[in-house]
């Protein structure tokens, strides 16, 4: 066992973890942050997508020892005193979602895209996800949220419709 | 339309936006892998990595020597403990039935097969001791191909289906069609393969099971389309546990596609497993797990024959199917490529013979079963495939030879030569609108323009047609289903009047929490967020079929219109009775009873939701309360159609396809929220053109999947596809008082021939005539750079 400090949403925890335990299960379940979700293993479909230290992640691809120190956010952490992020906002907008499965990884992917480019094109969207997999919206509704909280984001009116 | 009984409503065709979003975008979403109980132990499967092979010995003596392992089970363990095996649902005359059990006895018949389960303190220790247990096989030679499976001398997959044949199945007039064929003008000839595909739902399948001795019940937790199929499956056949000892719980499901509909031999094992430890046992599938257990779809070889007269007129139309069932018969498999698919085949044309003969054949895959669509993506691929294949050997443009064979508006309800009867449909509307929207002459002659400058683009229609709202159960009964498909709703009105909905429909991403949500407002007059919507869950739902066949709203959201009807009904003699008028005298609208002519005289729904619960002025004889149920029960199929157009662009020098534009013209008749209705046909249409273009299932001649990962199978991807454009015609379903049809397939039924179509235009010039699927750019540029040319 190896002790760990992180601070997961603000929050500081420190515990001793198997050096093969890979960062999602930390967060799944030492920390019960289910929101984190696991869809493949070979690191393609971007479920288990986290911000460490500010940057999107596959927590799937992150030893926990690996992020020892670090700051990471997940979807639980994502909104600030009960307001939504604009994105996770215009997931909803834009119906950006069905099961719901991809979201969390999705939400915080297209927030590390908009934190290096605030506004996309929907070729530089559509590249951007590529890590990230939908089986049920075709991805439409998604590149549509990436732009409405783009523009939300950058002091835009908010109720770009969705359709 | 049947929609509104009330003036003023309008919830009913509103984009409301999801309910559901909020857990969901906050990761609060609650699927079975976050299920966590007190002294929960994991599962690990021991999978065969054989095809066909005998089981001589299983050593688990290492494993069960781990420090934290609780046992190793076996299939000879579940069978001692008389756990029977898992039964199809579907049976055809003379249909051959190999035992399917949850874990192996004897022998495995595809890789993955489970053999044994370790059942261990934690995941990482279950994992462990499942590389531990010694397993030894002797290997015989296997089949993956299905028309190999039914030649002679093949490997045989089991011992008691002669020939690997589990039916032969045939719909139609064969001497009509044989009649037809001799007096054609000409007959178009072709061979199709629909490509094996893989669900891949993002959430992998789980369950985690709990019993409780003290009072002797079990709870199953899983990732379900259909929880009380699961239950009734699970309990009465298999584990033979009473129905009311007995709760299934299918949380958040991160999507389904048909892959989740099926009763699967692991969450067997985790059920019976902790019966069998008085302890809960938890399983999750890892990817490589669900690509070699998931229950796969289409895998169809098929020979269709199109005969003409001069005027372009179908005259006769023979398919000939066989169809890759894989090692076992799942739940609907005998139902797809048959009842689901045969009956599609006169689409929307008026083709007056049409013989099928489908041959299913047992191999040693993953069992094939329902997948998005399922068997009608393969119908409508063959027919519309064929159409373009006709048009170009025809001289005829495509729409042209469509739209001349197009069943007349008049002619419904329409009786096709493949069983089906056609209640209503009106199909040239749905194609000019189609056609008008993409500006088809200006879309063909920018493509001759471009073929003259060197670039490649190919325009790709499909019409189709799909019965859904499966279905109606004196017909689904006598065509062999074991239950009948009608659907459950119950209304509870509270004193306050809020409302609880139980609905055996499962939402596992269609949005039920809103849609349902947005009839009950809309009749009660009442806020969506007066309204919950409870499902997938046995302990609280009376009894329900569940999720697929885009059933939900024709037949699930009938059955919850007919409870509201029931509530109003009971609401509206209260009232009168309180108001002291005659019930015939009293009207509802905007959440109100008031006399007619009287508007003053009125009575809020929720006063006189209070007033049922109260009981103390309620009229003589009649019971206390405000709560009914309706089991719906569809009198016949809705039938969905649209025309969908797709262009693509082909990169002649690498083969590289690009799908530059999609358009969907549908009718779904009444639609209650355009937004999720957009959403699913967005959806639906990714996984079809992902068909025609990347997706496909590979086994080796030894029955080893080489597709296996996300890494090797073309899942579609962000950048792949471009925004999809939609639009409507609406003809209202008569079958159901909503008027509605299902949404959730047509845009997998409709896209792949459509893309398909659209590459092979574009291959013209080249001589290419058709390529399998997927369209892959090696496929492509090997036709047209290979010696061949195509085929």
């Amino acid at each position: 066992m190896t002790e760990i400090n992180v601070s997961v949403n603000g929050r500081g925890h420190t515990r001793d973890v198997e050096p093969r335990t890979l960062l999602v299960h930390f967060l799944r379940e030492a920390l019960g942050l289910t929101g984190t979700h696991v869809g493949c293993d070979t690191s393609q479909c971007g479920a288990c997508t986290v911000l460490l230290d500010g940057r999107g992640v596959k927590s799937c691809t992150v030893l926990a020892v690996q992020a020892n120190g670090g700051e990471i956010t997940t979807i639980e952490g994502l909104a600030t005193d009960g307001v939504l992020h604009p994105l996770q906002a215009a997931f909803r907008e834009t119906h950006g979602l069905q099961c719901g499965f991809c979201t969390p990884g999705m939400i915080l992917s297209a927030v590390d895209l908009l934190a290096r480019n605030p506004s996309p094109s929907e070729r530089e969207i559509r590249h951007a996800l590529e890590g990230n997999l939908c089986r049920c919206t075709g991805y439409h509704n998604i590149v549509k949220a990436v732009q409405h909280a783009a523009h939300t984001m950058a002091g835009g009116a908010s109720a770009v419709a969705g359709d | 339309m049947a929609t509104t009984s009330e003036p003023g409503a309008s919830l009913i065709g509103a984009s409301v936006k999801r309910k559901e979003d909020q857990r969901f975008i906050t990761g609060k979403g609650r699927y079975t892998d976050d299920v966590t109980l007190p002294g929960q132990t994991y599962a690990a499967f021991v999978r065969s990595p054989h095809a066909n092979a005998t089981i001589n010995r299983i050593d688990a003596s290492a494993a069960l020597a781990m420090p934290g392992v609780h046992a190793v089970l076996t299939g000879a363990d579940m069978q001692a403990a008389g756990v029977n095996p898992i039964p199809p649902g579907w049976l055809h005359p003379g249909i051959k039935i190999a035992e399917f059990r949850a874990l192996a006895v004897g022998r495995v018949s595809h890789v993955g097969n489970a053999v044994a389960v370790v059942i261990a303190a934690s995941p990482s220790i279950a994992r462990d001791a499942a590389d531990l247990v010694d397993v030894d096989y002797t290997d015989h030679p296997a089949v993956a191909d299905a028309v190999a499976a039914l030649a002679a001398g093949a490997p045989q997959v089991h011992p008691d289906a002669p020939g690997n044949v589990v039916f032969n199945w045939q719909l139609g007039d064969a001497a009509a069609v044989d009649a037809a064929m001799a007096g054609a003008k000409s007959v178009v000839r072709q061979h199709l393969v629909n490509q094996r595909l893989i669900a891949n739902a993002i959430e992998p399948r789980a369950s985690l099971a709990n019993y409780d001795a003290a009072a002797d019940e079990l709870t199953l937790y899983v990732t379900s389309q259909n929880p009380h199929v699961h239950r009734l499956i699970m309990g009465a056949f298999v584990l033979g546990i009473p129905e009311h000892k007995f709760r299934v719980i299918a949380p958040d499901v991160g999507g389904g596609f048909g892959s989740k509909i099926f009763i699967y031999p692991e969450e067997c094992v985790v059920a019976w497993a902790s019966k069998t430890l008085g302890r809960p046992v938890k399983w999750t599938a890892t990817r490589s797990e669900s690509f070699l257990t998931d229950a796969h779809g289409r895998d169809h070889s098929t020979d269709v024959e199109m005969a003409f007269d001069d005027a372009g007129t179908i005259v006769a139309l023979r398919v000939k199917t066989v169809a890759n069932l894989g090692a076992y018969l799942t739940l609907f498999a005998p139902a797809v490529p048959t009842y689901l698919y045969g009956t599609l085949m006169s689409g929307q044309y008026n083709i007056p013979a049409i013989h099928v003969d489908v041959t299913a054949a047992y191999t040693n895959t993953t069992p094939v079963d329902a997948y998005r669509g399922a068997g009608r993506p393969e119908a409508t691929y063959a027919l519309e495939r064929t159409m373009d294949v006709a048009a170009r050997q025809l001289g005829l443009d495509p729409a042209e030879l469509r739209r001349r064979n197009l069943i007349a508006p008049d002619a419904f309800p329409f009786q096709t030569a493949v069983a089906l009867q056609y209640d209503s449909g009106n199909y040239e509307p749905a194609l000019d609108k189609a056609l008008a929207l993409i500006d088809y002459p200006a879309r063909r002659a920018e493509q001759a323009a471009g073929r003259a400058a060197g670039t490649h683009i190919g325009i790709g229609l499909s019409a189709y047609i799909e019965a859904c709202g499966l279905a109606p159960s004196h017909i689904v009964g006598s065509l062999g289903a074991q239950a009948g498909l009608y659907e459950s709703g119950v209304v509870r009105i509270h004193p306050t009047g809020k409302v609880t909905v139980l609905t055996g429909s499962h939402s596992h991403g269609q949005g039920h929490e809103t849609t349902f949500a947005q009839i009950v407002a809309q009749e009660l007059g009442c806020t969506i967020d007066d309204v919950e919507i409870v499902h997938g869950d046995t302990g609280r739902v009376p009894f329900g079929m569940g999720t697929y066949g885009s059933r939900s709203g024709a037949v699930g959201g009938a059955a919850l219109f007919g409870s509201l009807q029931k509530v109003k009904d009971k609401g509206r003699r209260i009232a009168a009775h309180l108001l002291e008028a005659a019930p015939e005298d009293v009207d509802f609208a905007g959440g109100n009873f008031f006399v007619k002519g009287s508007p003053s005289r009125t009575k809020s729904f929720a006063e006189v939701s209070l007033a049922a619960y109260l009981a103390h002025n309620l009229p003589p004889d009649m019971e206390p309360g405000l709560e009914a149920t309706t089991f719906f029960n569809p009198s016949n199929f809705v039938f969905p159609f649209g025309v969908h157009i797709a262009i693509v662009e082909v990169d002649t020098e690498t083969g590289h396809v690009t799908l530059q534009r999609y358009l969907a013209v549908d009718d779904f008749g009444n639609v209650i929220n355009p937004m999720i209705v957009d959403g699913q046909l967005h959806g639906g249409i990714a996984q079809g053109a992902a068909q025609a273009l990347w997706e496909g299932a590979q086994y080796d001649s030894n029955g080893q999947l080489l597709t296996g990962s996300m890494m090797n199978y073309g899942l579609p991807k962000a950048a792949f596809l471009p925004m999809f454009e939609t639009d409507r015609t609406v003809t209202p379903s008569p079958v159901n008082p909503l008027g509605v049809k299902g949404a959730g397939e047509a845009g997998t039924i409709a896209s792949t021939a459509a893309v398909a179509n659209a590459v092979l235009d574009a291959l013209s010039p080249f001589g290419i005539t058709h390529l399998d699927m997927p369209l892959t750019p090696a496929r492509i540029w090997s036709a047209i750079h290979g010696s061949h040319g195509g085929n």
